[in-house]
């Protein structure tokens, strides 16, 4: 086993297209990292640098304590599971997982041997004689992640490998891998656009924007105290809701003339001077009324099952609560928004950056 | 589309069988005259149903030849069969690997490369054939296999077909085998090869027949009756100066020259019609 560390790998394309910009990162080892950011942040570009299939610009790619950057992508000691699977078409599921064994020379009883074992753990061991063509996408995922495993290599390497399939298999996999990985604790990175999977899947989430890092952390760290608006926005279900504010005194801003109270925020701030309030959808009390509260005109209501979505305008910007089926009624049209303090996370509106405590 | 119109259909039918019977009357008649003797076809009344010397016929030709020719069909289908076996598998090797060279390796000048071939579609051998001859002499390969086959192995046919089946496979199986710790030779041999099995065969038949038709540059390169292919055979039976024509003998050549390509066509169908129009991946 181990870990990954990047030291300000950077990737430029002809045409001078910085598509990674410097990015630093240290991976344990047996860690589960997730890279997720919209498409066209780098995400891919930096996983396939890892994996050796695109030349490294600048910096350095260590596995362990190995510089990796001239080794051949079959010497760097990793497994891939591509998005389309890439699975040998011609070749059955027993030689598909077997192929990069045999090119290592690896003797014939070991390969039954870790093949069988892979296709147990896996439950695909029906299919071993089946060519790829003749299973469903779930099963063919298996495959390629029994080709990943039989290695038994230094780090896994995904990209986005469930985005191929139906919402609920996805959700089923999802399971599988992250159960997987603490079952060989194999130390592995995931490059995925879907922010749940990256919540639920990793122990290191790294939020990628335009080739750099925005932010690094536990899930729930990144989820709680987002370093910049943009992580903000992009972790979490409906997004967080961004009012423009005003710094009204320490621990106060005021939001079209409503003031609540805030925590988190920095000292220092000159009163007056304009300021971004994040609130997470799941994070104000519809209906309640506190010390903080935030009065918000509904458009409509979207009906999740268990929960309802408000949406609607808080001092005249696009605003959403979520709130639990049946707490209010639907054609409400003006709502009363309680606000924890501890809730309310404060943006810099040129820099993007949060103004929490230093 | 449900359809329920008798007439309809009787006249699809009808047309349809009308252009068999035109396509294959000619055919039809070949076959028939080569069951017959000189004289039943000579004085033009040749019967519509087979006759009784297919045995006598058919043997000569292969064995003996014309009265005039002299030379055995057997071994110019030998020869023809060496020339169109050597231009479909040589093509085939020469057009697979420059296809796997233009779309899997970067090199300088690629895309030149690639558009030299593209060009050479553009002269057949027909129009580079003074320049083709003149270096096929200076070789000293007139009357020889490698005279007959080589200059027809280099088109850009096969490669173009190559490199557009090349260009659907998709990266990530390249991107598996390289992390597979297979090399690009292991990657043609155990990943392209095996998915261009169809493509290979719809090639090996189109380069078949057309190996097996060439007449004129066989007509060119060859002198010794040795060397003759079987099409040229075909030719010199029907023009004699001062004989007649020994039809039936013609008639069994020209089927006979039928047969292979036919036999080619019918045992690689099913892989050629799934190499023309090959989707799935």
């Amino acid at each position: 086993m181990a870990g990954v560390t990047l030291d300000t790998v950077r990737k430029v394309y002809a045409g001078n297209v910085e598509a990674v910009k410097g990015v630093s990162l240290g991976i344990e080892d047996g860690s589960f990292c997730v890279l997720v950011g919209p498409s066209g942040c780098g995400k891919s570009t930096l996983l396939r640098m890892i994996a050796g299939l695109e030349t490294i610009s600048g910096g350095e790619v260590k596995i362990g304590d190995r510089i990796v950057n001239q080794v051949e992508p079959a010497d760097r000691d990793i497994a891939m599971v591509f998005q389309n699977y890439a699975l040998y078409p011609h070749m059955s599921v027993y030689d598909n997982m077997a192929y990069g064994l045999k090119n290592r020379g690896t003797p014939k009883d070991e390969i039954e041997k870790r093949v069988k074992e892979a296709a147990r753990i896996l439950a695909i061991e029906s299919f071993l004689a089946r060519k790829p063509r003749q299973l469903s996408g779930g099963q063919r995922q298996r495959v390629a992640m029994g080709r990943a495993i039989v290695r038994k290599p230094q780090v896994f390497l995904f990209d986005e490998p469930l985005s191929n399939l139906d919402a609920k298999l996805r959700v089923q996999m999802r399971v599988e891998i992250k159960r997987l990985q603490r079952a060989l604790g194999v130390t592995s990175i995931y490059v995925t656009h879907d922010q749940v999977e990256a919540m639920t899947l990793s122990d290191k989430l790294v939020v990628m924007s335009g080739g750099q890092i925005e932010q690094v952390g536990t899930p729930s760290e990144v989820y709680r105290r987002p370093e910049t608006r943009f992580v903000a926005t992009f972790i979490g279900s409906p997004p967080m809701n961004i009012l423009p504010g005003t710094v009204e005194a320490p621990g106060r801003v005021s939001i079209g003339g409503q003031s609540i109270a805030v925590t988190d925020m920095r000292e220092g701030l000159t009163p007056g001077s304009a300021i971004e309030v994040g609130l997470r959808p799941e994070d104000v009390q519809a209906g309640g009324t506190g010390t903080s509260s935030l009065s918000m005109d509904v458009d409509f209501v979207e009906e999740l099952g268990a929960t309802q979505l408000f949406h609607g305008k808080v001092a005249g910007a696009e605003f959403i609560v979520q709130a639990s089926t049946g707490q209010l009624p639907a054609d409400t049209r003006r709502l009363a928004l309680a606000v924890e303090p501890a809730n309310v996370h404060l943006f810099d509106p040129q820099t993007t950056k949060r103004l929490g405590r230093v | 589309m449900v359809e329920n119109r008798p007439f309809a259909q009787f006249m699809a039918y009808l047309t349809l069988a009308l252009g068999v019977v035109i396509v294959a009357f000619p055919v039809y008649l070949a076959i028939m005259a080569s069951t017959f003797d000189a004289a039943t076809i000579i004085n033009g009344n040749m019967p519509l149903v087979p006759g009784d010397q297919a045995a006598v016929n058919y043997p000569r030709a292969l064995f003996y030849g014309g009265v005039h020719a002299r030379e055995p069909v057997a071994g110019m289908m030998f020869n023809s069969m060496i020339m169109a076996l050597g231009i479909a598998i040589g093509k085939i090797l020469i057009s697979i690997l420059s296809a796997f060279a233009v779309v899997y390796f970067k090199f300088p000048f690629r895309k030149t490369a690639f558009w030299i071939i593209f060009i050479t579609l553009m002269l057949p051998v027909e129009v580079r054939i003074y320049p083709t001859y003149k270096i096929v002499a200076d070789l000293g390969l007139l009357d020889t296999y490698t005279g007959l086959v080589m200059p027809l192995i280099a088109s850009a046919t096969g490669t173009l077909l190559f490199r557009q089946f090349f260009m659907t496979i998709p990266d990530e199986l390249l991107e598996a085998s390289k992390i597979d710790g297979a090399g690009a030779f292991r990657f043609f041999k155990d990943t392209l090869l095996p998915l261009s099995m169809t493509t290979i065969a719809a090639l090996f038949v189109i380069q078949f027949i057309y190996g097996w038709n060439q007449y004129l540059w066989p007509l060119l390169i060859t002198t010794k009756s040795s060397m003759q292919t079987i099409v040229i055979g075909i030719k010199k039976m029907i023009t004699t100066t001062d004989a007649l024509t020994e039809w039936q003998i013609a008639m069994t050549t020209a089927v006979l020259a039928m047969l292979p390509p036919v036999l080619v066509v019918i045992f690689m169908q099913r892989l050629f019609v799934k190499g023309l129009v090959e989707t799935e991946k």
